[in-house]
């Protein structure tokens, strides 16, 4: 492109490796993942930092991360993380968990590392749904929602309500920034960029245990096109996981 | 801080000494849930990591501890965690993760009575669970068997060393006796310890290719050749690194066969009954896996019977057999109930045995 006076507006993060994704149409951990590398990018911090990657969908994150990562059990990337992060304290850690992963099998992992105020980012990507194992039930799908477990749809009673990850953890002293974005819009999207942001910064400040909680679709166990799934993040989802910085 | 810059022997618990000789040996991160009967290590790391300017958590559960145990793993730092057998049963699924991404650690079981929760007292119960890997998939991990103290000690140089020339998780597989009783000891690390030169290590793609520590091979066949490395090391270890020892078996009729506790406690029966004219001898594995055979399937060529002891129902005797390959009668002695093995009851059942 040299001599091209024109510049590029959208180029590819040096953080994000140039493969193609194997995600489905419509799915957010693609948006993600570039999120998180332009922020890391932006920082100058690639050089430096350590993601830990979960099992679910985004399982092989480190295929499309251009920097060092490592896998974890199911549910246990915060002990991972918080391994890393007390024995080599430069690194600049974080997670990166579905909502199986994070609010169900690794609920006790989670609110410890919070609790201990772990120096650690967690980027938590909820699509209210299990991707990676076909479309069940998650701890976050809404009630009256079906999925594979549920197919007359989640219900209170036998099921309970769905788990607000961000509310539980905001009042525990360990955390020290917890916010709720969606990809369902431009806009929104932008702002889930400045929380994101904002979380890896508090680590580059020492500033204690932060969170990013994305609301994303998943149209494949939706069972619904992408833009009808962005349509109930917005009409279905947010009134019920309302958006912004809930603890700062 | 235990002082023992003059090697003075002093007097310390089995617990306390694999946490000082993880100290000693460069351990730079342990992370433990309290159970007993190991408690005593959790206590000990708690006040010398901390001594030392190094990381000790108490984690939320042994899931955890394993995990964190992970993570330091894989930034390069000798880390352990330690524990008994229902929590050693809750840290398969990192251990099993462990060996997948070819990562060192090492992990103490001090063993006690099972199933479930069984009770508190000293048990061999576990040695099934660690001599066949314990967790899911197709792997080993060194497993190393004290009989005292000062063994304890020095396995833990050893279990630190082996993790890292291998890239494997150790285990250090003890029980509530050896764990708590105590005898004068001199913890003193061999010689620096040499870490090899660790290229796999997550410290940031700083002037270098970004690394991944995994044990997710999709493509077809590359699961296959992972798990063919791994059982490469598998048989390096098991040429390499079998430990044994032999007490009075050269002219011996009938050798026992025993680890742990219950090998100190054959020792004191088989020097008895020497005394008394009875041609018996004692072979003791150090390491479970790997399983001394050779030495084994020599033995059995030249006695009449070989006698498992343990304090179970009936685990190392498969391996004895498998080992005898028929070359000799292989029996089993023993109980499982969470309480030690007496000297009297062991004279009583060899006495029994002793081939005429
Ligand atoms: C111990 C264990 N239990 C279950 C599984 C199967 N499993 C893989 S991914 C997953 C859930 C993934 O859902 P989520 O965390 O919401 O992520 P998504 O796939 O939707 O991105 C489950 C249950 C596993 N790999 N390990």
């Amino acid at each position: 492109m040299t001599g091209n006076p024109e510049k590029s507006a959208y180029s590819r993060p040096e953080s994000l490796r140039d493969v193609p994704t194997h995600f489905c149409a419509g799915c957010g951990h693609g948006t993600v993942h570039r999120i998180i590398a332009e922020v890391i990018d932006d920082l100058g911090i690639r050089e430096r930092t350590v993601g830990v990657a979960p099992v679910g969908c985004a399982v092989v994150a480190y295929d499309y991360f251009n920097f060092d990562v490592t896998e974890a059990a199911h549910g246990r990337p915060p002990a991972v993380a918080t391994g890393i992060k007390r024995v080599r304290p430069d690194l600049v850690v974080f997670t990166y968990q579905g909502d199986g992963d994070l609010a169900a099998i690794g609920t006790a992992e989670i609110i410890h590392a919070a609790n201990r105020g772990e120096n650690i980012t967690v980027i938590f990507v909820n699509n209210g749904i299990y991707g990676m194992t076909g479309g069940q039930m998650a701890p976050t799908t809404l009630v009256g929602q079906p999925t594979a477990t549920c197919p007359g749809g989640r219900d209170f009673q036998l099921a309970g309500p769905p788990i607000k990850v961000c509310e539980m953890l905001a009042p525990l002293d360990g955390t020290d920034y917890i916010a709720r974005g969606a990809l369902d819009s431009p806009a929104h999207t932008r702002t889930l960029k400045g929380y994101i942001r904002q979380a890896f910064l508090n680590k580059l400040e020492g500033r204690r245990f932060s969170l990013v909680e994305a609301l994303t679709a998943c149209p494949t166990y939706w069972r619904m096109t992408p833009p009808a799934s962005l349509a109930r993040i917005r009409e279905e989802i947010i009134p019920q996981f309302p958006l912004g910085v809930i603890k700062e | 801080m235990k002082n023992n810059a003059n090697n003075q022997p002093f007097l310390i618990c089995g617990n306390e000494a694999i946490g000082e000789a993880a100290v000693q040996a460069g351990c730079r991160a342990y992370f433990g849930y309290p159970i007993t009967p190991q408690n005593e290590l959790t206590a000990y790391m708690a006040r010398r990591m901390g001594e030392e300017g190094r990381v000790f958590i108490q984690s939320e559960s042994e899931l955890a501890a394993i995990s964190m145990v992970f993570g330091a793993a894989a930034v390069g730092e000798r880390a352990m965690t330690s524990s008994s057998s229902p929590g050693i049963s809750l840290k398969q699924e990192g251990i099993s993760y462990l060996a997948g991404c070819r990562l060192p650690a090492v992990i103490v079981n001090m063993s006690r009575g099972g199933p479930g929760l069984g009770n508190i007292g000293p048990a061999q119960a576990d040695y099934f669970q660690s001599t066949r890997g314990g967790g899911h998939g197709d792997y080993r991990t060194p497993v190393l068997a004290g009989a005292s103290v000062q063994e304890l000690a020095d396995l833990t140089f050893l279990a630190f060393d082996l993790a890292d020339r291998y890239r494997t998780p150790v285990l250090i597989l003890g029980d509530g006796i050896l764990g708590q009783m105590m005898e004068p000891v001199v913890i003193a690390r061999p010689d620096p310890a040499r870490t090899p030169e660790k290229d796999w290590t997550l410290t940031g793609a700083r002037g270098r290719p970004p690394r991944c520590v995994k044990s997710l091979y999709l493509g077809p066949g590359e699961l296959e050749a992972h798990n063919r490395k791994l059982q490469e090391t598998y048989r390096e270890i098991s040429d390499r690194e079998v430990r044994s020892e032999a007490y009075m078996t050269d002219d011996a009729d009938l050798v026992l066969v025993a680890f742990g506790i219950t090998a100190r406690i054959c020792r004191e029966v088989v020097s008895r009954l020497r005394e008394e004219g009875l041609p018996v001898g004692l072979f003791r594995p150090i390491t479970l896996w790997p399983f001394p055979e050779k030495s084994i399937r020599d033995l059995s060529r030249k006695v009449k019977k070989l006698l498992s002891v343990e304090m179970n129902f009936g685990q190392m005797v498969d391996d004895v057999r498998l080992a005898a390959e028929g070359n000799c009668p292989v029996e089993f002695f023993g109980h499982g109930g969470g309480e030690i093995l007496t000297g009297e009851a062991i004279t009583e059942a060899v006495r029994d045995r002793i081939p005429r």
